[in-house]
């Protein structure tokens, strides 16, 4: 038997990969990353600037914390149901996906640290 | 044995929650690694999959209680503002932190990247369930978008990892302390 002989292990794994797009699981990778970076952001300019600081103050107890998280949370789940809609039956180009989504993510973990935000 | 009702918010918080989550995060970690591989020859069973979905959804709820109880119950009493004239810095952790150039820096830097960077636990574990919710044992024909969702459970380790660290060492140098006493035991009198 030669060894380019497709296994049968090997034709399920491509059936199955053929039945359930990647889409799905890109666009959950991707918002993911979207939803950190943009709390990064967010909590950058409410610590920048007094309006947006004011405006995120949706708890008085826990402060603009309640606002940044809020609208970190919204906008990733936002995001997460539009890519989910656009992508759900499309197998995409998954590293391009993910190398964007890992950048987006390093970048939440960098933008967080408070030497690094208060360069801004 | 005495504790007060802000301490034992704390225990649940930062022991409960947030201790068993990261203990959590390396169970996720070792079972998507080895069950989930491509090149694994074992294959997963429907058991396994019922066992990583019911265990990573455990891992939610930790993780989003953790984040909840922190910032909606704990962190008000960390960040309260003392009335004018008050004597005593003990009931107001953050201004107590903030008066001593020695300690200022466990706010600064450790509760400012703790109170943000720890949101990434709960938004990467809520991804991987969610994920692992949609493809199953099919996830071990995705091996990228495994290699995924490792790599955002590690992320979400990490950010649980600091959160723990400044959690403990914030509570250690200005503890949260107040509310009702709760007497668990009454000792012997000497």
């Amino acid at each position: 038997m030669s060894a380019h002989t497709p296994s049968i292990s090997g034709d399920a794994r491509t059936a199955d990969a053929r039945d359930l797009p990647n889409g799905p699981g890109a666009a959950a990778v991707l918002a993911a990353g979207i939803g950190s970076f943009l709390l990064a952001v967010f909590a950058i300019l409410a610590d920048k600037a007094a309006s947006i600081k004011s405006l995120m103050n949706f708890s008085k107890p826990t402060g603009p914390l309640s606002g940044v998280t809020t609208c970190a949370i919204v906008a990733w789940l936002a995001a997460w149901a539009l890519l989910h809609a656009r992508w759900r039956n499309r197998n995409l180009a998954f590293a391009r996906v993910s190398a964007i989504a890992f950048v987006l993510l390093f970048l939440s973990l960098l933008l967080t640290f408070p030497p690094i935000a208060d360069l801004f | 044995m005495e504790i007060t009702a802000r301490s034992l918010w704390t225990m649940i918080h930062g022991m409960g929650f947030g201790a068993l989550y990261l203990m959590a995060c390396s169970g996720a970690l070792v079972e998507l690694y080895r069950r989930y591989c491509s090149h694994s020859d074992a294959p997963v069973t429907t058991r396994d999959e019922r066992f990583l979905r019911i265990y990573l959804a455990v891992m939610v709820v930790l993780a989003w209680l953790a984040v909840l109880t922190g910032a909606y119950i704990i962190y008000p009493w960390y960040r309260a503002v003392p009335p004018l004239g008050a004597t005593s810095l003990a009931a107001f952790p953050q201004r107590l932190l903030m008066a001593s150039p020695s300690t200022s820096a466990w706010h600064s830097i450790g509760m400012e990247w703790k109170e943000h960077v720890v949101w990434l636990a709960p938004i990467s574990i809520t991804m991987a369930a969610a994920v692992v919710f949609q493809y199953g044992r099919h996830l071990k024909n995705h091996p990228q978008l495994r290699n995924a969702v490792l790599g955002f459970v590690w992320i979400s380790l990490f950010a649980a990892g600091v959160a723990g660290f400044f959690g403990a060492m914030l509570n250690k140098n200005a503890p949260v302390e107040g509310g009702p006493t709760i007497r668990i035991l009454q000792g012997e009198q000497k």
